[in-house]
């Protein structure tokens, strides 16, 4: 099997993503209308309440609105992640998962595809959300919009594994609603997202921990120094590690020989 | 050399025994029929051939290449055609036809030639365009028989194709696939639970509870239980079974 046959396969994974975006532009606006509520009305409320002081990568003090951005981004990212994993479960509930599980192609390499689709799809979403943003006065460095990129690429492979292995492990769609409850929202608020890890250490020390080792946390740092064109290898090597546990655990997940698809079956 | 060659496959789902030593053979060109009721085992055994689970025990292969070990060689001969719809519903049938060739791996140009050949076996070129949401269920059906056959397969798996559909769409589906059995020589295992798709002098395998109670030619399996028809012959088979 050579790399031709292996790009012709990507590109058919993505373009159908691509469709199904452009088929479901509901789907869309309704991911930007998310972050857009907790910009619009969740940081007006709490930009009194909450003061940042100066933390890298800023150099001067910022708005809270300013230090939120990068959360909502990857909050944009977490639920394109959660939802293309649920329907990952819908479609193999469905039976439309299976076209694509017999494939002569390797399975890792569908999954990882797959899930590649997914994060363009998360992107498009995050330039779309920036855009807007910048009437917010959110507006990065004009470097910072390509740097972002590669940490978009790798926090939504990460996000997207981490939903991926959830799905290989959910047996129905029913049960998954419930998981997304004990997932996104821990996942979000126990984060740097909404507010700086050393006003949480103030706080609670444990929380702290929690918030420290939290993989959405680094997500949201990988993308807060990249919009502003900056490094940070403790995050970056954070990110890709969680990245390559999250998408060995989903490929086991779908591995016949292993993974739970196993114990699914009937008839 | 057999398109499938089932030996002494045993699957269980921790204590439940799906399938049990199960043997089935078939010929380039023999169009089969596996017979059995709701939870027989015929869902989980298409499992296990097109890999979606592996085998744990026995040998399953696909013109020589084992399925477990050789995975790739084997599904690149599989077609497959599944219980459930696996179109997707909001793509159009041209869409859902080019996804499908992608998956294996096939140019954007030869997979045009194979779905205009494809569909039109179908007779469904006027559809081409229509989202497979606004086809009937058994238009959806034909397509996914198109869709099973882009790449050429040689051994085409139907999982209860004609379930939920009306008489006439069940007829013309059994009569479409027999005729591909016929002219491409195609090796067909078509699963079923409604005798009256199997014609005489057809090949057919019987499976209750996981086991494989009976398999041959209609008349031979008539002759061996001593009754009147391949529906008496079930009816009988799976009675002393119950």
């Amino acid at each position: 099997m050579n790399a031709i046959i292996f790009l012709r396969c990507f590109k058919g994974i993505v373009l159908r993503e691509a469709l199904r975006f452009i088929h479901q532009k509901e789907r869309f606006f309704s991911a930007l209308v998310r972050p857009l509520v907790w910009l619009g009305i969740f940081a007006a409320g709490f930009r009194s309440v909450l003061g940042v002081s100066i933390i890298p990568p800023y150099e001067t003090y910022i708005t809270y609105e300013v230090y939120i951005a990068p959360g909502l981004i990857a909050m944009i990212q977490l639920f394109n992640g959660m939802q293309s994993s649920l329907s990952m479960v819908y479609d193999r509930e469905m039976g439309s998962m299976k076209t694509m599980l017999v494939s002569p192609i390797p399975r890792w390499f569908l999954l990882i595809s797959k899930l590649l689709a997914g994060v363009f799809v998360s992107i498009l979403q995050v330039y779309a959300f920036l855009i807007i943003a910048s009437f917010w006065n959110i507006i990065p460095p004009i470097t910072g919009y390509i740097t972002i990129l590669p940490a978009l690429m790798l926090s939504g492979l990460m996000l997207g594994a981490l939903g991926m292995f959830l799905s290989s492990a959910i047996k129905q769609l029913e049960n998954f609603a419930g998981v997304m409850n004990f997932v996104i929202f821990p996942m979000f608020f126990a984060s740097s997202a909404l507010y700086p890890l050393w006003k949480i250490e103030e706080t609670s020390e444990w929380l702290y921990y929690v918030c420290f080792y939290n993989p959405f946390t680094y997500a949201v740092e990988t993308i807060r120094f990249s919009l502003y064109s900056q490094i940070n290898i403790e995050y970056s090597i954070g990110i890709i590690i969680f990245t390559v546990v999250f998408l060995f655990l989903s490929i086991m997940g779908y591995d016949p020989a292993r993974g739970s698809l196993q114990r699914k079956g009937k008839g | 050399m057999e398109a499938l060659d089932i030996k002494n496959v045993t699957h269980r789902f921790g204590d439940f025994v799906a399938l049990n030593q199960v043997d089935i053979k078939i010929n380039p060109g023999d169009f089969t029929v596996l017979l059995g009721l709701n939870g027989a085992g015929k869902t989980t055994l298409y499992s296990l051939i097109t890999r979606l689970y592996n085998n744990r025990s026995g040998s399953i292969k696909i013109y020589g290449y084992d399925v477990r070990d050789q995975s790739s060689d084997a599904l690149k001969n599989i077609g497959v055609v599944f219980q459930q719809p696996t179109l997707d519903l909001d793509l159009n049938v041209e869409e859902n036809l080019y996804y499908h060739s992608s998956l294996h791996g096939i140019s954007k140009i030869e997979a045009k030639k194979r779905i205009k050949r494809e569909i039109g076996r179908i007779e469904l070129e006027d559809k081409l365009r229509f989202k497979v949401r606004s086809l009937s269920g058994g238009q959806r059906r034909r397509v996914e028989i198109a869709r099973s056959l882009l790449h050429n397969p040689k051994l085409l798996l139907l999982d209860e194709p004609t379930v939920g559909l009306d008489i006439g769409s069940r007829q013309l589906i059994l009569k479409h696939v027999k005729k591909l059995c016929r002219e491409k020589k195609l090796a067909v295992l078509w699963a079923t639970h409604l005798i009256d798709e199997i014609d005489k002098g057809e090949r057919v395998v019987i499976i209750h509870n996981g086991k494989i109670l009976k398999s041959g030619e209609v008349g031979e399996i008539v002759k061996n239980t001593r009754t009147k028809n391949i529906r008496d012959a079930f009816n009988k088979l799976v009675k002393i079974k119950l």
